[in-house]
Order: C-alpha cells, then structure tokens, then sequence
C-alpha cells in the first residue's frame, strides 16, 4: 500500500502520514459500530430490546452519544497531576493504535510489511500498561490506582501464555510477519493454520488438536489483555467504580473508549490472521473465478473484517455470559493453568514440526 | 537534511529532553514516567539505524517489562512519593574532576574512532541473521543465559512461596 501511495503523491513521507490515517478511518466507524452492537447484544441476552428510540431500532444511538461525549465539560478534578492525567488516554490510544500498522487487512492494504509484526504488536502493548498505569496514578484516588495496578498486572501476566502460544505457531509456520503468515495459509479453510497448514502430510494431521487448544489458549488469554469480562477486573465496577478511567471526562473518556474498542477488533484481527487464515477467504475468490483482480482485495477485506467482527460478537457474547472471575482466581488461572499449558503444547508443536 | 534527519533529531530531542527530565524531577514517580519517552526515544534511534529486532526488544524489555516493574514497586512502596529527593551540588570539586575525565574520555573516543558509515539504503531484516548467530557462534553464552534466568525464576518462586507450617 506503502508504494501505491507513494506513486500517487510522489513523495513517500506525505504517503506514510496517509498510510498511517488508513486505520484510523477503520477505527471510528468500527467502534461506533461496535458499541451500538454491544448494547444490542447486551439487550438481546437479557431477553431486552436495547437502544430503540434514536433511528431505526436505535441505530443512531451511538452517532448521538459521540456527540453528547464530545459537547461534555472536560472536568479535572483539582488534586490530580496535570501533566500526565491528560497525557494518559492518549498513549493509551497509540498503544492500540500501533497494533494496527502490523495488521494485514489484505494482501496489499497493511501499514507496514516489518518482519517482524507479530513480535512488534505485542512490544506495542507495553505502552498500553505505561498509560494505564499512568492515568490510575495520576488520576489521585485510590480505585483509580487499584484499576491501573490490577489491569497492569493483569496484562503483564497473561503477556506470557499468549507470547508463548505465539512463539509455537511461528515455530510452525517460519515467519514472525503478520502478511506472510496470512499468505501461505491460502483459500479455503482446511489450510488454515487452525487445521494444520497448507501442507497436506502426516503433521497436519497431527498438529491440527494442539493448534485448536494453542488458538484456545491464545483467545482466552487475549481477552485477559484487553481487560474484557470475564476478566475486566481492572474496571470492575461493583468494586472500583470504574477503574483506571473513574475520573475522566468528555473527550479525554473518549479516548479510552475508543482504546478499547481498538483493542478489542486488534486482538481479534490477530487471532484471525494467525490462526484462521487472516484475510483468506474460506471458500475461494469470486474474484478468480471471473478474472477481476481488484474484486479479490475487496473479497480479502471483507472476509478480514467479518472474520474479526465474529470474534468481536464472541467477546461480547462471553461478557453477557460468564460471571467476572476475582483476582485471586485471574491469577490462578493464568499461572497454574494457562501457563503449564502453552508450554506443553509449546513442545509438542516443537517436536510434530521436527518430524 | 531530508526527512530521516528531521526524525531522527525529534527522537533524540525526546530522549535527551525526558533523560533530564528523569533526573531533575523531585517526585519520583514523574521521573519513572519520563524514563518512558527516554526509553521510546532510543527504540526510535534503533530503528532509524536498521536494527527492527533491537528497537523491539528496546520497547518489549524496557518499556513493557522493566519500567512496568520499576512503576510497581514505586506504586507499592508506602509513602514513596512523600520522599523528598535531594537535587543540590554536593562535592563540587571530587564532581567535576570526575565529569572531566569522564567527558574527555568520551570525546576522545569521539574523534579517534574510525566511524563506519554506510548508506542508509535497503535496511534487511536483522532477525534471522541474530537467531542463526545466537545457536552457532554464541550458543554457549546463549545457554548460560537460559541458566541464569531459570535459576532466577526458581529463586523467585522459591521467595514468594507461602511458607509451610
């Protein structure tokens, strides 16, 4: 995409500020989206209606709440610390932002073709905790500091199952590189990663249970990391009001919405392109068949999307689902049981591969 | 100068700018947040350079691992941000004596290295080439590393074990 662009304008530095707006023009319609389908989802798991009354079945609702968040006083209480409370939000936002530049939406629509994009969305993630830890601080109240202390924790916790998980299939497939990985799992689902490789042999028989319990794994940990039920203990709101963001406002809130949001499709988007065949489609292109290039990148967009937009219904399907854990228990889960596991499985991948 | 030049002199400005920051500050959790952008900038210098592995790992290590860290245990500690930290002269002349020798030490490295400098053109991917060094020419040391962090691992697990009555 980088190079297209920069044909277009002829000078690659304008074209790298425009490949890097790509994603946030994603973004935006996707957490308005997203947040609309939460309260929906929400509602209809509770035998409710949710939004109704703005548009039709309330499809307005969030285009209204945008605009009542950005009319909102910004208010700052006045012992917080200045500086860094308004700092916060929005390294918490280019910590999720960066994700984006390694994600492959199609073969040719990606931020950047680093080698080393998978290694680097999870380096990403480091600022994430810097500005959550940041924002709890300096927020000066305690649940604020007890939401950023838990959620820190809790990120740097289950960090390891998933890079280790992460580290199994790279020993599988050879590539720590987002785009490559997506290519060779080509069409159809059978040769998705999930199911064992293109490779049709003996391993892919007997690596597909241990990459379904790898995918496992690596789901339930990632919701860990971005603090979604059942492990949102960072804004548990029975306990901590509401955690690291309690005392923000207006737009500065928005942005740690927003945080969110980005997090919750970027963790699904890798999920997809590691395991299930990223921007592929499962069936074949349309595109092929007729002999229109330009339709398979719209093809590969589509399924890219509406493959994580379906691990972003499961995140909110499990959160109208499943009870919050407590933090002793996120622990447990975690170090006895999540751990163990990815290493083990972490080996036998290892060894079905050397065969 | 074009466009790399310009970055790299913000990247520097930034590292150069929040390392004072770190150690001027009084509040001690200010500065372990102004080792964040210090830490940011130098991953940013790396990757200026061509080196993507170690600009991550700067990122992955310092900033997602160490710093989270560093901010905990200050986060934990009781009253830690009460402390007054001292910024004052101390010692003037043992000081500058010491910053002398050390500043001359430097430039003179400065001017009688031989810098290699090639062209910034066709940056490879470093990662293979670090993995295939590490289990040929370095494995021994490679493995003594391995060593060294299990047994740091089995001497935390060892501490924070509840004890048996």
């Amino acid at each position: 995409m980088f190079d297209a662009l920069s044909e277009l304008f002829g000078s690659p530095i304008i074209a790298a500020f425009v490949s890097a707006i790509v994603p946030l023009v994603f973004i935006v319609p996707f957490v308005i989206i997203a947040v609309y389908m939460e309260r929906k989802v929400a509602g209809h798991m509770q035998d409710r209606l949710g939004p109704m009354r703005v548009g039709y079945h309330g499809i307005l609702q969030t285009v209204a709440d945008f605009f009542k968040l950005l009319q909102k006083e910004d208010i700052t209480a006045s012992s917080i610390d200045k500086r860094f409370f308004n700092v916060a939000p929005f390294l918490v936002f280019a910590g999720s932002y960066a994700v984006y530049a390694a994600l492959p939406f199609t073969s040719s629509m990606l931020g950047s073709k680093i080698d080393i994009g998978l290694f680097f969305i999870v380096a990403a993630s480091g600022l994430v905790v810097a500005g959550i830890l940041m924002a709890g601080w300096s927020s000066n109240n305690k649940y604020s500091l007890y939401g950023a202390l838990r959620s820190a924790a809790q990120i740097v916790s289950y960090e390891i199952p998933t890079i280790i998980v992460i580290l199994s299939v790279v020993m599988f497939t050879r590539t720590l590189s987002l785009a490559e990985m997506s290519e060779m799992q080509t069409a159809y689902f059978w040769n998705w990663n999930i199911f064992g490789g293109a490779e049709w042999n003996l391993t892919k028989l007997l690596i597909t249970p241990f990459m379904m319990i790898a995918f496992l794994i690596f789901y339930i940990s990632s919701l860990a990391e971005v603090n979604r039920t059942p492990f949102d203990m960072p804004e548990a709101e029975s306990e901590l009001v509401a955690g690291y963001h309690t005392e923000y406002s207006g737009i500065k809130f928005s942005m740690f919405f927003l945080a969110e949001y980005a997090n919750m499709f970027a963790v699904s988007a890798i999920a997809v392109a590691i395991f299930l065949g990223g921007y592929q489609s499962p069936f074949g292109y349309v595109g092929n068949l007729i002999g229109a290039e330009w339709l398979v990148q719209v093809e590969q967009l589509f399924w890219f999307i509406s493959k994580g937009m379906f691990f972003v219904f499961v995140q909110m399907w499990l959160r109208w689902t499943l009870p919050r854990v407590r933090v002793d228990q996120l622990m447990t889960i975690c170090w006895k049981y999540l751990i163990p596991y990815s290493f083990v499985n972490l080996i036998i991948i290892g060894i079905i591969t050397l065969i | 100068m074009n466009v790399y030049d310009i970055i790299f002199y913000l990247f520097a400005a930034i590292t150069l700018a929040s390392g004072f920051l770190v150690v001027t500050v009084k509040n001690i959790v200010h500065s372990a947040f102004y080792l964040l952008f210090t830490l940011f900038g130098i991953a940013g210098i790396y990757v200026l350079l061509g080196a993507d592995f170690i600009a991550i790992v700067q990122l992955l290590v310092y900033v997602g691992g160490i710093l989270i860290l560093l901010l905990f245990g200050v986060m934990l500690t009781n009253k830690i941000t009460d402390v007054d930290i001292k910024t004052g002269t101390l010692h003037i002349v043992p000081a500058v004596i010491g910053v002398g020798i050390f500043w001359g030490a430097i430039t003179s490295i400065l001017t009688s290295t031989h810098w290699k400098s090639l062209p910034a053109e066709n940056i490879e991917p470093t990662t293979a080439q670090i993995g295939t060094l590490l289990i040929t020419d370095y494995v021994l040391v490679f493995e003594l590393l391995g060593i060294l962090l299990l047994i740091a691992l089995i001497g935390a697990a060892t501490i924070a074990r509840r004890d048996k009555e």
